[in-house]
């Protein structure tokens, strides 16, 4: 074999330039009932993208949960299957979902059909009938639903985080248990549905291939008539968290562990909220970030770990979550406390800040490119009080964020010494050297 | 109300396609709506070739991908992407495997730099692989093993289904297997599978078709030719007879069953292929559709059904052989024989008595709004056009689908029902070991 020069290195190609932020076509009008409608035109493809949000908080658990679950399964003269049947027509669908937050009817369809899906929504929203049948089968469905999620390793850590994080606060539980479902009957959803399903403060978005003055013309007409003048309730503000011991739930025979770590976070529009974004990319909140390739790509503890500040209408929570190999819990919960600790006291490194302000805004352009995802945003947006004009102020607010202030923001807000650590996994296996780190209680799985 | 027959829409992406020297062939689909751009390669090579003993290696060398290059060191593939604004990933299939980014228009070189250095090869190191395997392991155990129906049904029904190593074995692979791979493993593996003639490369989205192509030529061009290896026949002959396994889940609190039957040839019989893509959707799409009225709704013998073609729900990604499936999920104490026999009475209804007045146009229209809105994301476009190039040498066909859905009649979906007969069938049973 011949001995051959080894290739010159190839350089790697910069960047154009940025292209700017550019902000789609959009109207908003306020209807004499109260409804909101905001309309936002992406033509890219033939579809209209629906979301309804209206304001749920401190709606009955396992009632709001049932309401959610048979708000389309039939009204005074459709039949649930008539509203499938006719949504299919025009190449439509509705799904209703609820949280602590938000009672929410969404879908998409073809834009020839917008005026009949919204037909179709005011005659769920003025005259679902919750027939008896329906809301029985529907109640051992999300009975059985419910049982298959207590048995997800994911959702039992994030029980425990919510329970240990908002304590008495309504966020605190989030899923009702199978026994409070199956005490719930037609007539309480009903009553729900006239307290609760109201146009006052809720807010419609529609987007996608739609002129938005016409798109709001029609909304007007079909959903004028929706009336009623229940109560929204406001929610507490969530409490600040409150260290203490490792709470290591115990899963006997797990062959990982569910870690997760949260931390204080801050709403949308505060003046940290762009630096701890930075931050917080920096720590975990991306794949190049100094978590993900210390315990993933050096160490392989763990397969998808992330980290994410979550907002909700009542307050903001940075939580951090990997499911790490059961015989190194401890040392992934070690290299957690390490990166944390290591960015809050040590200021990140230019061009790491540089990569994260580069991804931050990269994404939000991604985010913005698809009916679904604008849909999803300028709902999300709207129903914490924001618009999608929002999105260039926060833009602005990251390509300014200095290296000062990210640092600033993660020693306040990513401080290892503010943690609050759950741990789902095989108690009698991890809890030993967990307790080498820190402090641990111990409880067995869905304990109250 | 009559039921009207919506018109179903089409979209008119452009499709630009060319060969490179080396046998890089290239699609382009610009669409300046956003400015955005999805990057797709795809090679021809998935699960199905992999060799016997190195169960799950497609998968693990797809991590290899990512673990630098000629000209990148580890970790330098996801920080220049992510550092231009972009988001990216991999993923292995039956038939292909795939890696892509969507990013902001103004890195569209710098995504090509990344994909043609590994292409010309990653760096196979023993510690990236060791490190790797770990990460696997741990996808594994999150995906399958620390989780209640983990696998179910598209790791755990193809053994039912199928004879041969190629079709039958678990894509994920057996931690034995995975210890065992070696760096000179995936070095033959890189040299016979990721050769240039063996990969299309998409670009989608915010570009200029002249200066993409000049791009491309000026980063993949001196990608060293090498050819696509002979691809391998996986037929296997149709069941003659019913087949059917159960197994305990320990984590399972419900049962479930998951059904399957082969279908026409994907590529070679499409025109035979597509009723069944679609009878698919008119059994199990919405609270309208019969199954979920008739097992969920009516009987209340299921709490879910779902309907779909290709192990992966990849119906225009497979090649032969593939399946129609049809899985449910029971209440406690459910009774899966009466599950199985519903759904052969239901198969046969729509077979003698043919379907209802607007059920299979609304199960077009509907099927036209998800298979539109798969393309509206610039990534998506990119990778379902690369794959169409690869297995039919027609990426435009996108552009196609909702209106070749829309064409198939009630008369071909009635046939194709009239195929799903019980000993044709493949069965996979998961008994609850975790109920209460």
């Amino acid at each position: 074999m011949s001995v051959t020069a080894p290739p010159s290195p190839r350089p790697l190609p910069p960047l154009g330039p940025n292209r700017r932020l550019k902000l789609p076509k959009q109207a908003e009008r306020t209807l004499a009932n109260g409804l909101t409608v905001i309309a936002v035109r992406r033509p890219a493809i033939p579809l209209v993208e629906v979301r309804l949000w209206m304001p749920a908080g401190r709606t009955h658990l396992a009632r709001g949960a049932l309401l959610a679950q048979t708000m389309l399964s039939g009204t005074q003269t459709m039949t649930s299957v008539q509203i499938a049947a006719e949504l299919q027509a025009v190449g439509g669908g509705l799904s209703a979902g609820i949280d602590p937050d938000r009672l929410m009817l969404s879908g998409a369809g073809l834009v020839t059909g917008l005026d009949r899906m919204l037909e179709i929504l005011a005659e769920v929203l003025t005259g679902a009938a919750y027939p008896g049948k329906e809301v029985g089968t529907e109640r051992d469905r999300l009975v059985d639903r419910i049982q298959v999620a207590q048995s997800q390793p994911a959702h039992l850590a994030r029980t425990a985080l919510l329970k240990r994080i908002y304590g008495r606060h309504p966020y605190a539980v989030q899923t009702p248990e199978p026994e409070q479902v199956r005490a719930v009957g037609p007539a309480v959803l009903r009553r729900l549905h006239a307290e609760r399903v109201h146009p006052a403060d809720a807010v419609l978005v529609l987007v996608g291939d739609v002129q938005p003055e016409r798109a709001l013309d029609a909304a007007e007409k079909a959903l004028g008539a929706w009336t009623g003048a229940g109560h929204t309730a406001e929610l507490p503000p969530a409490p600040p968290l409150e260290p203490g011991p490792l709470l290591l739930v115990d899963r006997p025979g797990s062959v990982q562990s569910s870690l997760r770590v949260a931390l204080p976070a801050v709403p949308r529009t505060h003046p940290d909220h762009a630096a701890l974004q930075l931050a917080n990319l920096v720590f975990g909140g991306y794949f190049s970030s100094r978590w993900v390739e210390n315990i993933r790509e050096d160490k392989g503890y763990t397969y998808g770990p992330h980290s994410l500040v979550e907002h909700s209408v009542a307050g903001s929570v940075l939580v951090a979550a990997a499911e790490v190999a059961t015989e190194v819990t401890a040392p992934a919960l070690l290299e957690t406390m390490y990166e944390l600790g290591r960015l809050a006291t040590l200021p990140p490194k230019p061009d790491e800040l540089e990569q994260a302000r580069q991804y931050a805004l990269g994404t939000l352009q991604l985010g913005m490119s698809t009916q679904a995802g604008l849909a999803s945003l300028v709902s999300a947006y709207a129903g914490n009080g924001l618009r999608l004009d929002f999105l260039a102020e926060h833009a602005a607010r990251l390509a300014k964020a200095t290296a000062d202030d990210v640092a600033e923001a993660a020693q306040r807000y990513l401080a290892p010494a503010q943690a609050v650590t759950v741990v789902l996994g095989d108690a009698e296996r991890v809890a030993p050297a967990l307790s080498a780190l820190v402090p641990v209680r111990t409880e067995p799985v869905g304990t109250e | 109300m009559a039921a009207r027959r919506s018109r179903i829409p089409a979209t008119k992406y452009p499709v630009e396609r060319f060969t490179l020297d080396n046998g890089l062939r290239v699609v382009l689909t610009p669409d300046r709506s956003a400015p955005v751009i999805g990057v797709a390669v795809v090679y021809d090579v998935g699960i199905r070739s992999e060799p016997e003993g190195r169960t799950g290696f497609a998968h693990l060398f797809e991590h290899l991908m990512f673990q630098g290059s000629e000209n990148l060191e580890k970790l330098a593939h996801f920080r220049h992407v992510q550092g231009a604004g972009g988001t990216f990933n991999g993923s292995t299939h039956h038939d292909y495997t795939d890696y892509f980014e969507t990013l902001p228009a103004n890195a569209l070189e710098r995504a090509l730099f990344l994909e043609a250095d590994r292409m010309r090869g990653p760096r196979l190191t023993e510690e990236n692989l060791r490190n790797q395997v770990d990460v696997v392991k741990e996808e594994i155990r999150v995906n399958v093993l620390n989780r209640p129906y983990g696998g179910f049904p598209w790791l755990t029904l193809p053994p039912v289904m199928f004879d041969t190593f190629p079709n039958a074995h678990d894509g994920y692979g057996s931690f034995d297997d995975l210890e065992s791979a070696t760096v000179a493993d995936a070095a033959d593996f890189f040299r016979r599978y990721y050769a240039s003639g063996n990969a299309v490369l998409a670009v989608s989205g915010d570009i200029d078709v002249a200066e993409a192509t000049e791009l491309i030529g000026r980063h993949f061009g001196d990608v060293p030719a090498r050819p696509a290896p002979e691809r391998p026949d996986f037929g296997e002959p149709d069941l003659t007879a019913e087949r059917r396994q159960a197994y305990t889940d320990a984590l399972a609190p419900l049962p479930a069953v998951a059904s399957a039957w082969r279908v026409p040839d994907p590529i070679t019989d499409f025109a035979g292929y597509l009723p069944y893509v679609v009878l698919a959707e008119v059994l199990t799409d919405g609270d309208a559709s019969r199954l979920v009225e008739r097992l969920v709704h009516r009987d209340r013998t299921v709490t879910s059904i779902g309907g779909y073609v290709g192990f992966m729900g990849d119906p225009f990604d497979v090649r032969d052989p593939t399946a129609l499936l049809l899985q449910s999920h029971l209440p406690p104490g459910g009774d899966v024989d009466k599950v199985l026999r519903t759904i052969d009475e239901e198969l046969d209804r729509l077979a003698t008595d043919g379907l209802t007045a607007g059920e299979l146009a609304r199960t077009q229209a509907r099927m036209a709004t998800h298979l539109l809105r798969d393309t509206d994301a610039v990534l998506g476009r990119a990778l379902r056009m690369a794959v169409l190039e690869q297995q039919r040498g027609e990426p435009g066909l996108l552009n196609d689908l909702p209106r070749l859905v829309g064409e198939v009649t009630e008369e071909q979906v009635r046939s194709a029902a009239a195929t799903l007969r019980p000993q044709r069938r493949a069965s996979i049973e998961v008994i609850a070991g975790g109920a209460r």
